[in-house]
């Protein structure tokens, strides 16, 4: 997992692209490098996927190794599991992560369980990618978080890549890991920009966005950015958060959270994911156990309601933490500041 | 018929079909005996012409899922009875060092993608197998083998769709043994007629009685060679009984006593032993000796099994992930190190 990965030299390092540039960028050279790679599923090809992930690639790449699929969800992941245990490196895709219930069978009974229940003898080297969240009134059945469906399964690594160095890295990492990975693309990140910086660290490792000694932000895809922008508003009223980016569920760092944790002694985590049950809940429960004796004050989550994503953008944009949102939470979180 | 099958395979159908009914009724009674490890064992007795005549009309190097009632098929491919029989007992040395048991044996050495314990669930592997072997040119074909129940899985039908579309080398082999669980399959359908269901999605489909290995085997071996020259996946359903429950220890009480009686009678081993005595290429005494030979290696496999170990506790935080990465932390292990501070 943390094993590097070699360089390509076509890529720009240094320079602005967007989320989805650099998603195309690390399946490019990843295909490019190696024969066995494959990508596989809905629009993926011609259609160049229905957020242009994948535009181009058809062409460079050829209809054997970019292959549309039929609109078969299950029959997407179940190749892909085939294809994994007998040479290929697939990357499969569905086009929003809502439909990962139609082949949940597939991903949790089947991919995350075969190298267990076979003694492993064989795993399955396959990357899930997926369009995750809300931003573009997609409704109840286009625009929810489920990383906890997937967190909460063993043998299943999950990548949340809030950034586009690791849009690029952790899709590279992904397509090297001997284990299957789900791969959740945040939709509202797409045409987002940023500097591709020539490296990043391997899937597993925290990364601090913006020191803080006041409390600390937890969190990862784009409510990143939200709580990025959180902190800068709290910075101008004297509290300075500190903002963690898991960037993985599964492998979690849980010692750089804990390392903030104690430091801050006030936690914060900040999901799109549902309250219940959610991500949010098992961090809360690893924060608590690791940091009882440091915290000055109870672990605060805030997440997506407990409600279906609606559509209308008040009420969607509504229903998930907003900058405005987390910067109250933050200071209440504070108010009893000595 | 006897003309294009050599009369090498038509003695190794016996010899395979004995093997498997002698396996499954070994593990049978080792269950009974409180030997195996649970309740989940779902004997093939009855269906030896399905597995034998498809599975021995495969090639090495071909790949294949299996269902829950699929000891038959990996016997007739190959498996090694005492790492099979070591599986179902739950010990460290089967196929899967006791975490599969008999629904999950598997096999990468020998093609054997693994037993599926979801219905239709080990279907769309093929297809990604056939994917790999026409990407790589591997010249392998994938077999799926799955029973009635799961031609109303809807993964079955988009797996048959992606491989005729794809024109991919693999071969759907639906095992009709007349029941799902406990209802019969006119129950769960409203059509029988599987390979015409098959053939609507462009698969090269047909039907065999399972209880003539012989016609099995003509019939998946031209679907197999077909499939492996680039000519498109197959579909093939054998029409059999399946003798015994659901499980070993299901009397089936929801099935008529006289339909089970008649549907005993249709034995695929006394059938191939009667063809071939009356073609006069097996003795009674050579047909005795089949069995010897299949009892002492279900002896051997049962002695294995019992000998063997259990698997020690901590193997079962392996395999959960590569062995590159550091494995789930005990529970209790964890409960530590909050309490000390150290988590």
């Amino acid at each position: 997992m943390t094993s590097p990965v070699p360089e390509p030299q076509s890529v720009a390092f240094g320079q602005e692209i967007e989320y989805r540039a650099a998603l195309r960028e690390a399946i490019r050279q990843e295909m490019r490098a190696d024969p066995r790679v494959i990508l596989i599923g809905e629009e993926v090809g011609r259609y160049g996927g229905a957020y242009g992930v994948s535009k181009g690639l058809l062409e460079e790449f050829g209809e054997a190794r970019v292959l549309d699929t039929p609109i078969s969800e299950a029959a997407i992941v179940g190749t892909a599991i085939g294809a994994a245990m007998t040479g290929l490196r697939p990357i499969a895709e569905l086009m929003y992560v809502d439909f990962a219930y139609l082949a949940m069978d597939q991903i949790a009974n089947q991919a995350a369980k075969i190298r267990y229940m076979f003694g492993g003898q064989i795993g399955v080297p396959m990357v899930l990618r997926a369009t995750m969240g809300t931003g573009r009134s997609s409704g109840a059945q286009h625009s929810q978080s489920l990383e906890a469906l997937f967190w909460h399964t063993p043998g299943l690594r999950v990548a949340l890549p809030a950034t586009v160095s690791d849009a690029y890295f952790l899709l590279r990492q992904a397509i090297h890991s001997p284990d299957p990975v789900v791969f959740l693309e945040h939709k509202a990140l797409y045409a987002s920009k940023g500097v591709l910086q020539d490296q990043a660290p391997p899937m597993g490792v925290a990364v601090s966005r913006r020191p803080g000694q006041h409390l600390t932000l937890v969190t990862y895809s784009r409510q990143l950015h939200h709580c990025l922008q959180a902190a800068d508003e709290l910075a101008a009223e004297g509290i300075e958060a500190e903002v963690l980016d898991l960037r993985t569920l599964n492998p979690l760092d849980l010692e750089t959270l804990a390392q903030s944790v104690r430091r801050t002694g006030r936690a914060l985590i900040v999901t799109e994911d549902t309250l219940t049950a959610g991500a949010s809940a098992e961090l809360s429960a690893l924060i608590q156990e690791a940091c009882f004796d440091y915290l000055e004050e109870p672990i605060l989550r805030l997440s997506g309601e407990d409600i279906p994503i609606p559509v209308s953008p008040p009420l969607e944009a509504g229903s998930v933490p907003s900058p405005d949102r987390i910067a109250r939470a933050a200071r209440r979180l504070l108010r009893r500041r000595g | 018929m006897s003309e294009t099958i050599p009369v090498a395979t038509r003695l190794e159908l016996l010899r395979t079909m004995i093997r498997i009914r002698a396996f499954e009724e070994r593990v049978g009674e080792l269950f009974l005996r409180g030997e195996t490890a649970g309740s989940m064992l779902h004997l093939s007795v009855g269906e030896e012409g399905a597995a034998a005549g498809i599975a021995l009309a495969m090639q090495p190097g071909d790949t294949f899922t299996t269902h829950h009632r699929g000891h038959g098929i990996f016997v007739a491919r190959g498996g090694d009875t005492q790492r099979m029989m070591a599986e179902i007992a739950g010990k460290i040395t089967g196929y899967c060092r006791g975490k599969g048991g008999s629904m999950h044996i598997a096999d990468m050495s020998l093609g054997h993608l693994g037993a599926n314990a979801i219905v239709g669930g080990g279907i769309p592997a093929v297809v990604g197998a056939g994917l790999a072997s026409k990407t790589l040119g591997q010249g392998s074909v994938s077999v799926a083998f799955f029973g009635d129940g799961a031609m109303q899985q809807g993964i079955c039908f988009e797996s048959m769709n992606l491989a005729a579309l794809w024109k991919l080398p693999v071969v759907f082999a639906a095992i009709n043994n007349q029941y799902g669980m406990g209802t019969r399959i006119d129950r769960a359908s409203a059509t029988l007629d599987f390979a015409g269901r098959a053939r609507g999605f462009g698969l090269e489909a047909v039907e065999v009685d399972a209880t003539q290995p012989e016609r099995v085997w003509i019939a998946a071996s031209a679907l197999i060679e077909r499939a492996r020259a680039g000519q498109g996946a197959g579909f093939i359903v054998a029409n059999g009984y399946r003798f015994y429950g659901h499980a070993r220890k299901d009397k089936s009480p929801y099935r008529d006593p006289a339909e089970e009686a008649e549907g005993r009678k249709r034995d695929p081993i006394l059938n191939q032993k009667n063809l071939l005595i009356g073609e006069g290429l097996l003795t009674e005494t050579e047909y005795e000796a089949f069995w010897q030979a299949a009892n002492l290696e279900m002896d051997a496999a049962e002695s294995f099994a019992k000998q063997s170990e259990w698997p020690g506790l901590s193997t079962m935080f392996e395999d959960v992930y590569d062995p590159s990465s550091p494995p789930p932390v005990p529970v209790e292990e964890r409960l530590n190190r909050v309490l000390g501070g150290a988590l």
